[in-house]
């Protein structure tokens, strides 16, 4: 089998109202232009490119098409685009180069999530005939998968909380965040509820943004990044769709990822991981869904909840987990994404640096 | 630079989806004021009902009936709701487990306050006066132990012996605010000036009106301002015969595409002034502007082009921008 590496990775900075257009060209040529110089690459070097995004924050069909721009797809380019987060894409990409189709693959996301009140779109991803006619918000679901776990004892808000003050310290050393700084549990405990029992901290903020990562195959990776981070496991698994049949307190979908890709196999675990948790309380399921014990350094980028483009924050936390390796700093990460209403699709990659 | 010019975008669409037979009965039974529910290979009972067992991943074999009163399981409050949502005011979203079966449904109760929500609490269905078989034919739950009354016609039973409901219609309407590229907006805010700004890319030199983020050919910003004439060649056209709702010509009229002098990519608008078939690949046309108190930062500016009676161009000049 190929061996696949992540050798690249850029991101935009998260903003709460960019200038950029909902095609996202304004957003991508300069980290294009960043990922392919760091690697050395042209444009002409890149064999696949598949992108991740939605009408649905654009409020117009086939916003993608445009964001081909970006590219310069001159002469024609090999092309695919999936209509979720851009970790996807990545999987897309990553088959691509796994069954020797393209030697080297770039995956791309983009969302410019405040173009619409972004809640309120998502109730469009429902069940379209007992669920999205009733407009449920994303926060309403993710407050109501939060009430479940408190119900049961699995965590408290103070515990949430903390979630939270990790996430944003974290997040001072990452130029891309949207949210950074010092803060205590007990003041962000102090403001009121935006959806009983969710507070502002607990939720990801609004986000305008994308990201970008580049796959290249066995010697090539090895040419074009002294630490590529090699991907050794990648799956994806989803939940029922009908929220009141599933467990909240539970993603079974996240544990099979997990499982599948080969995160939790006990010495072989992760020293590092990147969790696609856009609410507090489901960084605190996640942990435990994924296996990953005391020792694991999680979202040291500061996470979903610093920064959160629809989108490309999947994309970003594979990429930020594969920063990591590429930079040293750790040997085997994982990079999960998430998608759908309260964690009901996830998906895990896991990469290691080999010497 | 002047900051990106912004304007309200308002969609709608209103999605009529078939039901399926489970659905089908499921809505029809709404109308009633009775709610269905299909019981799973494992003896579970879902309500809403499932249209294929989860583990089994056959249909129900029939459908039975659960109680218009249930438990909540978690709930939310929603302080501020927004629009197409159950309530206009404060409210609760539950996830509510009927009495009679084991999953639950999520939809909102309307309590009053969140102090009046907790974990456990009975509700029944509030129904909807009017009733047409639509998961709004459940108004809300409401605090309350025992079944609420089910308005309509004397028999209580809204569409009771009328035909069963097999299609829905739900209205989808979103807000956004689109924002006009850097390059788009000087392009706009020189046709309120009754010019024509393009810009050209820096590496490929093509001339590109209206002005694109980026270079498609090369894929880097285009930054080089070209003001460009009114005159143009129409490069390939066609003639509408067909009427349609917001048409503002009357047809037969011809839509072209027109390559401004200078500019490398052709722009659509109307050729009139001359008859349809006198229309023609390779002929030279004019802007016609409307009066400069009417001009906006808009490419209505350009009222339509007209044929200004030169010589054509010859093919060679634009066969590659066909």
């Amino acid at each position: 089998m190929t061996d696949v590496a992540v050798v690249g990775f850029a991101q935009s900075p998260c903003a709460r109202h960019s200038d950029s257009t909902t095609s996202g060209v304004e957003m991508l040529v300069p980290i294009f232009g960043e990922v392919l110089a760091a690697t050395g690459l042209s444009k002409n070097d890149i064999g696949f490119w598949c992108s991740g995004s939605s009408d649905y924050l654009a409020g117009r069909a086939f916003s993608f098409v445009q964001a081909v721009d970006a590219i310069g797809a001159f002469p024609p380019v090999m092309e695919s685009h999936v209509e979720m987060d851009a970790a996807w894409a990545l999987y897309e990409a990553w088959l691509k180069v796994l069954t020797g189709e393209a030697e080297i693959a770039l995956a791309y996301g983009f969302g410019k999530s405040s173009a619409g009140v972004l809640r309120r779109v998502l109730a469009l991803q429902l069940d379209p005939y007992l669920l999205a006619p009733l407009w449920p918000d994303s926060v309403s679901i993710a407050a109501l998968q939060a009430r479940v776990g408190l119900d049961a004892g699995l965590w408290t808000e103070k515990e949430m909380a903390e979630v939270a003050v990790r996430s944003r310290a974290a997040a001072r050393d990452n130029p891309g965040a949207q949210l950074a700084g010092e803060y205590s549990s007990a003041d962000l405990l102090a403001a009121p509820y935006v959806a009983d029992p969710l507070r502002a901290h607990d939720c990801a903020p609004v986000s305008d943004g994308a990201a970008v990562a580049i796959l290249a195959a066995g010697d090539r990776a090895r040419e074009l990044c002294p630490r590529p981070a090699w991907i050794t496991g990648f799956e994806h698994r989803v939940d029922s769709a009908v929220l009141g049949a599933r467990d909240l307190t539970a993603a079974p979908s996240a544990t099979a990822a997990a499982r599948a890709a080969g995160a939790v196999t006990g010495t072989g675990g992760v020293d590092t991981a990147e969790l696609h948790a856009p609410f507090t309380h489901q960084e605190l399921l996640l942990q435990r869904a994924l296996g990953l014990g005391e020792g694991v350094r999680v979202n040291p980028s500061g996470g979903a909840l610093c920064g959160n483009p629809m989108f490309a924050a999947g994309l970003a936390r594979i990429g930020l987990a594969a920063k990591e390796i590429i930079s040293g700093r750790a040997d085997r990460a994982l990079g999960h994404a998430t998608s759908g209403p309260a964690l009901q699709q996830n998906l895990v990659c896991v990469m290691e640096a080999r010497s | 630079m002047d900051p990106p010019l912004r304007a309200p975008l308002e969609i709608g669409f209103d999605y009529t989806r078939s039901l399926g037979p489970v659905l089908s009965q499921f809505m029809t039974a709404l109308a009633q004021g009775r709610i269905l529910a299909a019981r799973a290979a494992d003896g579970r009972v879902h309500a809403p009902p499932f249209e294929y067992d989860p583990v089994t991943a056959e249909p129900p074999a029939e459908l039975i009936e659960v109680q218009p009163t249930g438990t909540v399981l978690s709930w939310s409050w929603a302080p501020a709701p927004l629009a197409g949502q159950p309530l206009e005011h404060p409210f609760a979203w539950a996830l509510i487990r009927l009495d009679g079966a084991d999953t639950a449904m999520l939809h909102a109760v309307d309590a009053g306050s969140a102090a009046a929500m907790r974990t456990g609490m009975a509700v029944r269905a509030r129904w909807a006066a009017e009733r047409t078989g639509h998961i709004r034919d459940i108004a809300c739950f409401e605090p309350g132990t025992e079944p609420g009354p089910v308005p309509g016609p004397p028999d209580g039973h809204g569409r009771a012996g009328q035909e069963p409901v097999t299609m829905i219609t739900t209205p989808v309407r979103l807000s956004y605010e689109h924002t006009a590229s850097p390059a788009e907006t000087a392009y706009l805010h020189g046709l309120a000036q009754g010019r024509l700004l393009g810009q050209r890319c820096p590496v490929c030199g093509k001339v590109y009106l209206p002005p694109r983020g980026a270079c498609p050919t090369c894929g880097v910003p285009t930054a080089d301002e070209v003001e460009l004439p009114g005159t143009g060649t129409v490069t390939t056209f066609c003639v509408v015969n067909v009427p349609f709702t917001g048409q503002r010509v009357q047809p037969p009229y011809v839509a072209a595409q027109i390559l401004i002098d200078g500019a490398d990519i052709p722009i659509q608008h109307l050729v009139l002034g001359c008859e349809p078939a006198e229309v023609r690949m390779g002929m030279r046309v004019s802007a016609v502007w409307k009066p400069p108190e009417q001009w906006g930062t808009t490419a209505e500016n350009i009222d339509h082009f007209r044929p200004t009676g030169e010589p054509d161009a010859p093919y060679q000049s634009y066969a590659h921008h066909l």
